[in-house]
């Protein structure tokens, strides 16, 4: 291949909306891929449901598509752009298995496209384990004992050679999802049959099970001219058997000696060899014996993944970039290393640092799942820190993680456990290993004890016995500066010196700083200082040589830290759209965060980036080596807004919303205040802070209410109670009350509709981004609940007074910058629920709905521009968009996929069409509901929504469903004029039951409305057998009415689709100003 | 928390920085001056200051006689902690004067570990300065070039340490091969370490052609290689004349790596003029700039080495890259020899020589490091072909 071969139009793939083992990483490798090929000349074709991504900002591809990641519409888009190739590798599996099915229904080959960076066969090699397996073997490389079945009894049968335990894992399923080790006879035999559902080959391999075996990965690349480079070793502290998306990792490898690392070096390129991956970004991951150094090797991925991003973020090099080069046919050697500027890519990284991926989890958000590891993911995000020894960047990430911890110090439930309790706890991979094994340490366990439980290497447990040894000499004594020195460099916060001290963080800050001990800024060069950089990535640490640059007018923008349910992608899209506003109003644009899947964290993307811990030591540190001129903090969400009062107090400038405005709009007793003065209406509600006063209360506000403690955020423990005992109930198991801690009580608004508005204010002007209806009624997290822009059921004459109040608030507040607010409309009346004055999660959503880059605006208001000279005006979405949320429900088996007031989605898709039917449809495809055109229905409904079973079961009819109903529903129905309904029952209550119709397909649709928490909690589950036979259900009347107008549009034909930019070239002139 | 029964601190978890470590200073002849922890021997000794940004492989490079007469700092961020084994080995001792470095880990963690880091340090007796800032030396010396300097453990203090460094000498001119050389021939018959899951083919064999590696320094690790492929190998010291040589019926020769300035060895040109024609000849590192030197060509000090095990270089018959581990100051210079000697690879990084052959005579060299130990196995084709000349030699 020449470079006269490079394609002049490429089509990119993305990930899609963001699931447990597939999250923003892909938007930060698809933005360096698009980014790669325009540098290379070509007309870059994106693809991805996901508006919460960089990557589907309209002014970077030339043509972006915000549509389903299915066979159909990737098949519609190619048909009108004709690309002359398609890159799969740069999202996920989701991507590189559209890729086979484009090939394989030969859409590709009709249309003339070359399939580039990947093959199918290798896909196929790579995710095929049995053939993977072989392919390995005729290479000459060792991989473990194991059998691929396709049925429970060939399973038993391999059991026989394999033996128990036997590690599950089903072919072509994403993070490990469906697998798991089987410890006996029956747990295996349940995993099996699982697992072979999982897998949409029915394929699973039964594994020989090497638990407590090492765990290392290596990030590789290479280029058609067979130039090959490890970008990254990566180790994992947590050994085999705990899936490494959610294990603590270290880069670079830590235990190896030159000659095995270089075994395992040897190894990748032959598994590339072997499975054919001639050009591109790859990882291999290995299992190694602690005790004789063989190994295996696992798997590996023909394409960038989350471990890439992590390689990319740990050693400078942009992993995703090169390979959209060389998957253009661009050698290695021919691409400049950006980081020096005069070395070229074809080398491998020397890091002078250790890097600590810490994972983050959500278990608290699925009562009824206990928080074990295993060969499934289940983490929702992560961090990583950098730090000149692993003791400091192990503490850095853990100060990342935002779950209120700073240090190993035990939390209290874990320090009050006896020594059985710790040792039990220890037996079972969990998120808080790390700290049982500190406790274990400071308990004064021996090193072979651990070692015995949790086959963590001796000296990860060496390191961090270490920390916990100085945490009592810290405790003993006066600190002089020969310890101090030693504390900060081994990476001890402030506040835990000052908990160990006594005193406070800001005298401890305050002494350090006497002492001249100042953090320094490190280079992340690719190079351990062999060569000089150009490009500012810095990290924070001790050291003789400060490589802070010099800075001129920086505004730090801070960013949203690790994803997790509540708080994801869509900030880092603002927080990066706000560089560019940054840089228009003439200043360099900063950055802080320590994610580092997202596209924030690319040196790329801003003027200096700060790898660090969001965390008010590390952010003030920064502010002292940057002196910034402003400080952006509403844009990151709840992570950078909670550290804007100790900025203030260190007279740091916040640029925005002046803080008293935020506080006003918290503070429940001034926000209820500000609302009299404005002559706004909220639903009545109470505070109480004890059992007694909540009955009284309840009483008075009468029932149902929404409940939820007053000292959580984003909806945590939030619930609605129908009555007095559900509500007692309530204070026994979720929030215990007392005058510390209150708990709220609100009025809940039964059949209300709940209407998102976002908007920008600039102190004189105030500027709606857009109005979104919530599908659900309220009662549903906004989170969580689908929205349309612009509203379908509101009228007019509502969305004005909706923008009247917006408005009047705004102004009020004194907001500069974005601001969120959340209506409930009953019978025609406008009740205000909440205000957050600051980005929301659905600015990037309203941003590709209206073409109107918002959070950019804001940040150039937050600099001083006033909205009047921006030419701003109120956004008008170009089609009927959609949101939809997609939930994690399948990775904790059992758990009630019900949504409600606390929010437990991972991600969202859009759909835009021409009319509601046609977004909606297309973002519950893009959600991955397999949507039918007909079949049969099933209805199941609560008493309370009975009413408004009639009218839906017409409309189903109507569409040529045949209706199934539970039999409480059936006879309403029958009662009602549908007499051919066909009545079916629960498990064990009758033939023929639910679950065994959803299994043979006997189901096409289920609208199942639950009555309550505890009815929901008692009831065996309707929705989660839906689940689990991947039927498409829906939990609300408006969801189920919403679906109905989906299937009619499906029935009229397929689904055009329609370019981002087919609706930005009709847009008024003053829209070139902004980008 | 639970707090401590008895009331003490569990010294031997304690990270050392807190056990009150003696001072360590590192001084260049520039006069900068670095500060750290004092390990190892206690000493103040001088010599020049390289630094190697390989990730792994410290007990190879320490006792890589190349290092001969240097201060060696290593810029990763943990060293020690997979101990000592005689396999990785480069030579009998530990060559590099003293080593520097960010953190030191005296207990290992590795099941090939057969020595604590901590009694092999003591052992050896080489001075060591742990704590350091290595990124900070680096600039310093990526500025400044290779530059001699002292490393103190014993507590000299830092004015009588600048003195000195000022007068600490660098290699140039030094004839320090002959230092590390063997003084009598021996024969090698050990093969590389290899990994239980890749067992050893059969090495031994009846038809094993006999080379000789010239000793500048030789890393064992270069006579593990050639026993992989086959060869017989008689190790000799540098002193030996090309009769001797040729008249053992070696089928071919290796000219080793070794320390110091190629320009000052002594006798190596008339031994390699004597030799090139006659059989085979694989240089490596200071074998190729001794190589270059005698078909005619110059040798330069590079501004700072290259000394990591990261440095891409291109094949240029095949167009390849290869990853390769390199550690030398000097370099042949392109354009100094003469047309006939045909440049097989260069540095992709700067461009600089990297390899050099005479085909029509048998002659190969390459300056980076094939054998690794430490760094990638890229080029261990090297001595597959040099063993495939070998033969042909005596067919």
């Amino acid at each position: 291949m020449s470079r006269a071969a490079i394609p002049e139009s490429v089509c990119i793939l993305g990930a899609g909306p963001i699931r447990i083992g597939q999250a923003c990483e892909f938007d930060y490798s698809g933005v360096q891929g698009v980014k790669a090929l325009r540098e290379e000349g070509c007309r870059v074709v994106l693809v991805n449901s996901n508006p919460a991504t960089v990557m589907t900002d309209a002014r970077l591809a030339h043509r972006s598509y915000v549509e389903p990641l299915i066979l159909s519409s990737v098949t519609a888009v190619l048909e009108r752009e004709r690309p002359n190739a398609l890159i799969p590798t740069l999202g996920g599996q989701t991507a590189l298995n559209l890729a086979v099915e484009l090939e394989e229904t030969g859409v590709l080959e009709r249309l003339g496209i070359r399939l580039l960076g990947a093959s199918v066969r290798s896909i196929r090699l790579a995710e095929d384990r049995e053939e993977f397996r072989q392919a390995m073997a005729e290479a000459g490389l060792p991989v473990l004992p194991a059998t691929t079945v396709t049925s429970v009894e060939e399973g038993i049968r391999a059991l026989e050679t394999i033996g128990l335990p036997a590690i599950l894992r089903p072919s072509f399923t994403l993070g490990g999802w469906g697998g798991g080790t089987a410890h006996d006879r029956s747990s295996f035999e349940d995993l099996l049959r699982h697992g072979l559902e999982a897998s949409p080959t029915n394929q699973v391999l039964v594994e020989t099970s090497v638990l407590g075996w090492k765990e290392f990965e290596l990030e590789v690349m290479r280029d058609f001219a067979g130039a090959f480079v490890v970008v990254c070793s990566i180790e994992n502290v947590d050994p085999m058997g705990v899936h490494t998306g959610d294990s603590i990792t270290v880069a670079p490898a830590q235990t190896l000696t030159d000659r095995e690392y270089q075994v395992l070096r040897d190894a990748a390129r032959g598994v590339l060899d072997a499975v054919g991956v001639a050009t591109g970004g790859a990882n291999v991951q290995f299992a190694v014996n602690p005790v004789d150094g063989s190994y295996a090797i696992i798997e590996m991925n023909p394409r960038v993944s989350r471990s890439s991003a992590l390689a990319s973020k740990a050693t400078g090099f942009p992993i995703a970039r090169i390979a959209a080069k060389v998957a253009l046919g661009r050698r290695l050697d021919e691409i400049s290393n950006d980081i020096t500027g005069t070395t070229p890519a074809s080398f491998e990284p020397a890091l002078d640092y250790v890097v600590v991926k810490i994972p983050r989890f959500a278990f608290e958000k699925f009562p009824g799942t206990e928080p074990v590891l295993g060969t499934a993911m289940k983490a929702v995000g992560e961090v990583a820190a950098m730090g000149r020894s692993f003791e400091e960047a192990l503490l850095k990430a853990i100060r990342s993680l935002e779950i209120d911890r700073d240090s190993l110090d035990a939390p209290a439930d874990l320090a009050a456990v006896d020594d059985d309790g710790l040792a039990a706890r220890l037996a079972i991979a969990s998120p808080e290993r790390i700290w049982e094994l500190a406790e274990g340490l400071r308990r004064g366990w021996t090193e072979e004890r651990l070692i015995e439980s949790t086959a963590v290497d001796p000296w990860f447990l060496r390191r961090i016995g270490g920390l916990v040894a100085a945490e009592a000499l810290l405790r003993d004594q006066d600190l002089d500066l020969p310890t101090r020195t030693a504390a900060k460099r081994l990476g001890f916060a402030d506040s835990q010196l000052a908990r160990l001290q006594k005193t406070s963080p800001e005298s401890e800050r305050q002494r350090r700083l006497d002492l001249e001990l100042r953090r320094i800024r490190r280079r992340v060069d690719t190079c351990a200082a062999e060569f000089e950089a150009r490009t500012p990535y810095l990290y924070g640490s001790f050291g003789d040589r400060d490589e802070q640059p010099a800075a001129r007018r920086s505004v730090v923008i801070l960013g949203g830290g690790p994803v997790r349910i509540g708080q994801g992608i869509e900030f880092d899209a603002c927080c990066v759209e706000a560089v560019a506003g940054v840089r228009s109003e003439g200043f360099e644009a900063v950055m802080i965060n320590c994610n580092p899947e997202t596209v924030s964290t690319d040196y790329d993307a801003v003027d200096r980036l700060h790898f660090d811990p969001l965390h008010i030591e590390d952010v003030l540190d920064i502010c002292d080596a940057e002196r910034p001129v402003g400080v952006i903090v509403q844009l990151g969400g709840q992570t950078p807004l909670k550290l804007a009062e100790d900025l203030e107090n260190y007279e740091i400038p916040i640029w925005g919303t002046p803080r008293d405005a935020i506080d006003r709009a918290e503070d429940r007793g001034r926000f209820s205040e500000l609302l009299r003065e404005l002559g706004l209406r909220q639903p009545p509600g109470r505070m109480i802070s004890s059992a007694d006063e909540a009955e009284a209360a309840g009483e008075t506000l009468g029932y149902p209410l929404l409940v939820r403690p007053s000292y959580v955020l984003g909806g945590r423990a939030m619930e609605i109670v129908y009555g007095p005992d559900e509500l007692a109930e309530y204070l026994e198991r979720a929030a215990a009350v007392d005058p510390d801690r209150p708990v709220l009580l609100d009025n809940f608004l039964e059949q209300a509709s709940e209407v998102d508005v976002d908007a920008v204010a600039d102190g004189e002007r105030v500027v709606i981004c857009g109005i979104m209806e919530h599908i659900e009624e309220a009662g549903v997290h906004s989170g969580d609940s689908g929205a349309v822009t612009p509203p379908v059921s509101l009228p007019l004459e509502v969305q004005a007074e909706l923008r009247r109040q917006v408005r009047l608030l705004a102004l009020a507040l004194g907001v500069r910058g974005l601001m969120n607010v959340q209506f409930a409309i009953q019978e025609g009346v406008v009740y205000l629920i909440e205000v957050n004055p600051r980005a929301s999660r659905t600015v990037p959503f309203l941003a590709r709905a209206t073409g109107m880059p918002w959070a950019e605006l804001a940040a150039r208001v937050c600099a001083g521009a006033s909205l009047a000279e921006l030419g701003v005006h109120d956004g008008v979405p170009s089609e009927v968009a959609v949101k939809l949320p997609v939930f994690p429900f399948e990775r904790f088996p059992g758990v009630d996929p019900l949504p409600g007031p606390e929010m437990r989605s991972t991600g969202e898709v859009m759909g835009r069409g021409r009319t509601f039917g046609e977004a909606f449809a297309k973002a519950a495809l893009a959600a991955g509901w397999r949507l039918p055109e007909d079949g049969r229905v099933l209805l199941s409904f609560a008493d309370r929504d009975k009413t408004r079973l009639p009218a839906l079961a017409a409309r189903f009819e109507e569409l040529g469903f045949e209706l199934l109903a539970t039999e409480g529903t059936a006879r309403l129905l029958r009662d009602s004029g549908f007499p051919e309904v066909r009545t079916v029952f629960k498990v064990g209550q009758g033939d023929p039951d639910i679950p065994h119709l959803l299994a043979e397909g006997g189901i096409d649709l289920v609208v199942n409305t639950a009555a309550g928490r505890k009815a929901a909690r008692d009831a065996p589950s309707i929705r989660r057998a839906a689940l689990d036979a991947n039927v498409p259900y829906f939990t609300t009347i408006p969801g189920a009415y919403a679906a109905a107008e989906a299937v009619a549009t499906l029935r009229r034909g397929p689904l055009a689709v329609r370019a981002l930019q087919d609706d930005l070239a009709a847009k008024p002139p003053w829209a070139a100003n902004l980008s | 928390m639970l707090p401590y029964a008895d009331g003490m601190t569990n010294r031997r978890n304690l990270p050392r920085q807190f056990n009150s470590p003696g001072p360590a200073h590192l001084v260049l002849t520039d006069g900068t001056v670095f500060s750290g922890f004092a390990a190892g021997a206690s000493s103040a000794i001088d010599g020049e200051v390289v630094f190697n940004t390989s990730m792994t492989g410290y007990q190879e490079m320490l006792t890589d006689p190349s290092y001969h007469g240097q201060i060696l700092c290593l810029t990763t961020s943990h060293v020690g902690q997979v101990g000592i084994n005689a396999l990785d080995a480069e030579s009998d001792r530990v060559w590099a004067r003293a080593l520097v470095v960010q953190d030191l880990d005296l207990v290992p963690s590795s099941w090939r570990s057969e020595e604590d880091t901590s009694d092999w340090l003591a052992r050896i007796g080489v001075a060591v300065g742990w704590g350091f800032d290595v990124r900070a030396i680096v600039r310093q010396i990526r500025t400044a070039g290779a530059v001699p300097g002292v490393l103190a453990t014993d507590g000299t203090a830092v004015d009588a340490l600048v003195e000195r460094a000022r007068a600490a000498r660098g290699t140039d001119g030094c004839d320090l091969a002959r230092e590390v050389a063997c003084g009598e021939a021996y024969a090698w018959d050990k093969g590389p370490w290899r990994s239980p899951s890749h067992p050893a083919k059969n090495e031994s064999g009846d038809d094993r052609p006999p080379v000789a590696v010239i000793d500048f320094g030789v890393k064992r690790s270069i006579l593990r290689r050639l026993v992989a492929e086959g060869l017989r190998v008689r190790v000799l010291p540098p002193s030996v004349t090309a009769r001797e040589v040729l008249a053992d019926g070696h089928a071919g020769v290796v000219l080793s790596n070794g320390p110091g300035d190629p320009a000052a060895v002594a006798g190596a040109r008339d031994l390699i003029d004597g030799l090139i024609g006659k059989v085979p000849v694989l240089g490596i590192c200071l074998g190729c700039q001794l190589l270059g030197l005698t078909l005619g060509g110059r040798t330069v000090k590079l501004p700072y080495g290259h000394h990591g095990g990261n440095h891409p270089v291109r094949e240029l018959a095949s167009s390849k890259v290869l990853v390769t581990s390199q550690n030398h100051n000097y370099a042949v210079e392109e354009s100094s020899l003469p047309r006939e000697v045909e440049v097989t690879h260069i540095n992709l990084t700067d461009g600089t020589l990297e390899g050099l052959a005479l085909p029509r005579a048998g002659v190969e060299a390459v300056q980076f490091h094939p054998e690794a130990a430490p760094g990638p196995n890229d080029a261990v084709g090297l001595f597959m072909r040099f063993a495939e000349r070998c033969r042909g030699t005596r067919s």
